[in-house]
């Protein structure tokens, strides 16, 4: 009843253009960002920023960077890991390397590190497609993943062979990174990063150059034949892709873990944000955060919600559960909905616009 | 129409053959293609006729023979060289970007006109904005010429056949082709779709004097579209003319049109 | 200099200096190879019968050998676990046909894999769930598969150690591929099968239920998945942490190409070999370790050259 698009007239391209063209989307919209803003470090305490709203958002980043290559421009890549931690061991060399260099700053650049080691796996993406492009991209994980172990100059050879981040704060003082910082410091920059690099993300693919990956997704010959060039688009994704997963794996470990092994950039960190981006939708923005949301939150729901109803599994089972939740989720929504969650949201909203009337 | 052969050739092809591994798809075939007409390609399944778009497009690489394209003789080139140079082309299957609604199909075909670079594109804002706006003013323009308004935000994939091949006509006229190749526009239309067709393809030819190239089975819309006919059978050119020429051709009612009116009947 | 010699020199003479060592080495390089080529080859009959890319065919190996094991422990006699076990992986197969296949037949390549990284960790949670996550021994002798070894002197006083498990693995492996081959070109199914690999539609259109060839080679591999997850189990231990060298599997599909089955052996044999010479004669110069990703950049290479595989057909583009 309230949500109608009646009585909005577009009366130039860039109204009609806009990412919201609804005054109600404008709405909710805005709604959010002030709570996401102002409403979460007022209430939320440490746990729900440490635990669940840090981690969120930075995993809904890389899901971002997935999403850039598998959903918008139809490369699958199973090296999402290996690419966040190329991120992360490139700040951390940065920052250890140039401390009075600004941490921020420093997490941005990394990402350049990782775009430039995903150019170089992305070659083979001009030879070959589908299916062999993901042994490909797997290649990358395990050899970057042997990298992060074997070679130490990547964490200063120290002897326990985790990176730690260390205390890092702006010129006034104020402490960002490391055991001292403050968790809604933490959680404000993040936010603020994460939200402006969506909104980068969403102007390159409503622009030529997002439109050129699509184009290749869909039908690679057509795309050719109307002057896009392969090379360009492909590689462009790729760059695109591992400079956002670099950054999000460098905040992974600046802003939300602190510290970590080599075995935090797995393949189960792949596996993980490729859910994400299946669960949330193929080629959707919104829906990485509502992969990452589902993804992240489930165990966490599970490991609370199921001993207060009194089915107590034990620590260890509630693993192997998500793990087959997972699973069957990733296949149902194959079948029943390839678009995911996001898909799922519009056609809520579709509902709503025609509510209380359906046949109006 | 009629004084097609006095035009200056655009696109030249000369004893062009194509093989792959030991199968001839096109053997020793020359024709000339002349601004500003409407060139028909025709021939019995497997002639070759999609093969020779193919070539002419970079798709495939022909083995032997010269490719002369506005004055200019070719050397091997990629599909989006050819793009680059003025040939824009649609397909048997339609090839549309099934995720993508038809407004972005067809703004799709002015990704060569667009130059803004990638920090233009990230913000949004200025110039990359008013490239993007002048674009869409251009494919608004395609799309009221096809009359396709209503389904502007429409993905294609959940559009009915006809007009799919009437988007992806819309896409390649988006490129402002020199030359525009069109195989089998017409294929799987009904009557009163192929009349629309029919009709956009001429205006298409006389407002925009774009030279078309097109592949089609249905003889009377050959005969009455082109201004010269080439047929293929076998991968071999067997006549080339007006279209009252080739119809009275001997080879061509043998290979083709006798074949035809024998399935009329 | 120092690193050139590293490479192009030391190990050479490594290899002439101790030629008892070196066939040591060829000899476990085969032997893992062999059960590479078995994964591949659960895998192969898979792609070519129903163009799915399985990904958990490396995690069916463990589940089949897991839920073996964890059978055994539970108090079933060693026959009735063994049996038990191959109806296990029926109903899997069944299911996957039913639950996986069915839905999702003529979709995209990518999306059916994606559902089996999906199939993958489920199989993941439920092995955990039912059998616990701990690492387990395999039952080689309550199965009567030999233990010990037998030393065979060469040269002057070199010696090669043969574990009998490795041999058996090997007879085991070939008797495997040699009923399979008998299989596909001899019987009714096989015939069958192969028709739906060429074209489902025409094979649709011949009478073939696509539903029942899935089900049947679904159920192929899972037979070859505990074939192999009861010979690895035997030479470490069973746990999902063998799911890594399952995924090392996956380069020799890139060697052999997707679909065939001399390929697939070839391949295990080339990535086994390769994998082992590369470890133990350039991979102290690099740090060790270099297996975990070896056989990958050999595949990547490979296919910059040769993207269709070593058997694989060139696939030729339609417009």
């Amino acid at each position: 009843m309230f949500y109608r698009e009646a009585g909005q007239f577009k009366s130039s391209y860039a109204t009609d253009q806009a990412i919201f063209p609804l005054l109600q989307d404008r709405i909710g919209f805005f709604t959010i960002l002030a709570i996401a803003f102002i409403g979460v470090p007022l209430l939320a305490d440490d746990f729900i920023l440490d635990a669940i709203a840090i981690p969120f958002l930075i995993l809904t980043l890389a899901t971002i960077g997935l999403n850039v290559l598998t959903g918008y421009a139809g490369q699958l890549s199973l090296g999402t890991g290996g690419f966040m931690g190329v991120g992360a061991y490139a700040c951390y060399k940065l920052t250890t390397a140039f401390p009075e260099v600004n941490i921020i700053l420093l997490i941005l650049l990394s990402g350049v590190f990782s775009a430039g080691v995903g150019l170089v796996f992305g070659l083979p993406s001009l030879r070959i497609k589908g299916l062999y492009l993901v042994v490909t991209t797997l290649a990358a994980q395990f050899f970057l993943e042997w990298c992060f172990i074997r070679i130490g100059w990547l964490y200063n050879y120290n002897v326990s062979g985790a990176i730690d981040s260390p205390e890092r704060s702006l010129a006034g003082g104020l402490v960002l990174t490391g055991p001292n910082a403050d968790s809604v410091t933490r959680y404000l920059v993040v936010l603020a990063i994460v939200a402006v690099m969506t909104l980068l993300v969403k102007n390159l693919i409503r622009g030529r150059i997002g439109r050129s990956w699509m184009m290749i997704r869909d039908m690679d010959i057509a795309a050719e034949l109307m002057g896009v060039r392969p090379l360009v688009a492909k590689l462009s994704a790729f760059a695109v892709s591992s400079y956002i997963c670099g950054v999000a794996g460098a905040m992974f470990v600046f802003f939300y873990l602190g510290s970590v092994e080599p075995a935090a950039f797995s393949i189960t960190l792949s596996f993980q944000i490729l859910f994400m981006v299946i669960i949330g939708g193929l080629g959707s923005l919104i829906g990485c955060y509502f992969g990452a949301a589902f993804i992240w939150i489930l165990p966490i729901f599970l490991r609370n919600v199921l001993p207060a109803i009194g089915i107590d599994i034990g620590a260890e089972n509630i693993v192997h559960l998500t793990s087959m939740i997972v699973g069957v989720l990733i296949i149902l929504f194959l079948i029943l909905e390839p678009h995911g969650l996001a898909r799922l949201w519009q056609l809520g909203k579709e509902k709503l616009r025609v509510w209380p009337f359906p046949y109006a | 129409m009629s004084d097609a052969g006095a035009r200056e050739i655009m696109l030249d092809i000369e004893n062009v053959s194509l093989s792959f591994g030991g199968v001839k798809a096109i053997t020793d075939i020359s024709f000339d293609i002349r601004k500003g007409e409407v060139r028909a390609i025709i021939g019995p399944n497997g002639a070759g006729k999609t093969s020779m778009l193919n070539v002419i497009n970079g798709v495939y690489r022909p083995q032997k023979g010269t490719i002369t394209f506005k004055g200019r003789i070719r050397r091997s080139i990629q599909p989006y060289q050819a793009a680059q140079s003025g040939i824009a082309r649609t397909f048997q299957n339609v090839a549309l970007f099934k995720g993508m609604s038809t407004l972005d199909n067809i703004m799709s075909g002015r990704s060569l006109r667009m130059h803004r670079n990638f920090f233009w594109q990230l913000i949004h804002v200025g110039p990359a904005r008013d490239e993007e706006i002048a674009h869409r003013r251009k494919v608004e323009e395609i799309i009221d010429f096809l009359e396709i308004q209503h389904i502007r935000k429409v993905p294609v994939g959940k559009l009915p056949y006809g007009l799919q091949k009437r988007v992806e006509l819309g896409r390649a006229l988006a490129m402002e082709p020199e030359l525009l190749l069109l195989d089998e526009p017409m294929a799987g239309m009904n009557l009163e779709e192929k009349e629309d067709m029919s009709r956009f393809i001429l205006d298409v030819n006389h407002e925009f004097g774009t030279t078309i190239a097109l592949i089609e089975h249905d003889m009377g819309v050959v005969m009455d579209l082109s201004d010269r006919v080439v047929v293929l059978d076998y991968g071999r050119k067997i006549a080339d003319g007006t279209p009252d020429q080739v119809k009275s051709d001997r080879a061509v009612i043998d290979a083709y049109l006798g074949v035809a009116r024998q399935e009329a009947r | 200099m120092d690193l050139l010699n590293g490479i192009f020199v030391a190990p050479f003479v490594q290899m002439a200096d101790a030629p008892d060592f070196l066939v040591q080495v060829l000899w476990e390089g085969f032997v893992s190879g062999i059960l590479y080529a078995l994964i591949a080859l659960g895998f192969v009959l898979i792609f070519k019968a129903s163009g799915v890319f399985n990904f958990a065919q490396g995690i069916m190996v463990v589940f089949a050998a897991l839920t073996l094991v964890g059978l055994y422990q539970k108090g079933v006699p060693v026959i009735l676990a063994l049996i038990l076990t191959m109806a296990v992986m029926g109903i899997l197969a069944l299911a996957v046909e039913r639950f996986i296949m069915r839905p999702l037949v003529n979709q995209p390549h990518v999306i059916l894999l994606m559902a089996t990284i999906g199939l993958t960790y489920f199989l993941v949670g439920l092995g955990e769930f039912v059998f616990g996550g701990e690492p387990k021994q395999m039952i080689t002798t309550e199965l009567g598969l030999p233990t010990g070894s037998t030393e065979i002197p060469f040269g002057a006083q070199g010696m090669v150690i043969l574990q009998h498990i490795d041999i058996a693995a090997a007879i085991i492996a070939i008797v495997m591929v040699t009923a399979l081959a008998l299989f596909f070109n001899r019987t009714r199914i096989g015939r069958a099968l192969r028709a739906v690999a060429d074209d489902h539609q025409a094979a649709l259109s011949v009478g073939i239920s696509l539903h029942q060839i899935w089900a049947i080679v679904w159920f192929a591999s899972g037979l070859v998945a505990l074939a192999t997850g009861v010979m690895w189990g035997a030479r470490s231990d069973v746990s999902f942490a063998l799911e890594i060298i399952a995924l090392r599997a996956l380069p020799v599909l890139i060697l052999g190409g997707f679909t065939s089955v001399p390929g697939a052996i070839v391949g295990g044999l080339i990535v086994g070999i390769g994998e082992k010479i590369g470890e133990i004669y350039w991979g102290p110069l690099l740090g060790g370790g270099i297996e975990s990703w070896l056989a990958y950049m050999i595949a990547l290479v490979f296919l910059l050259f040769r993207p269709q595989g070593l058997f694989g057909e060139r696939i030729i583009e339609r417009v």
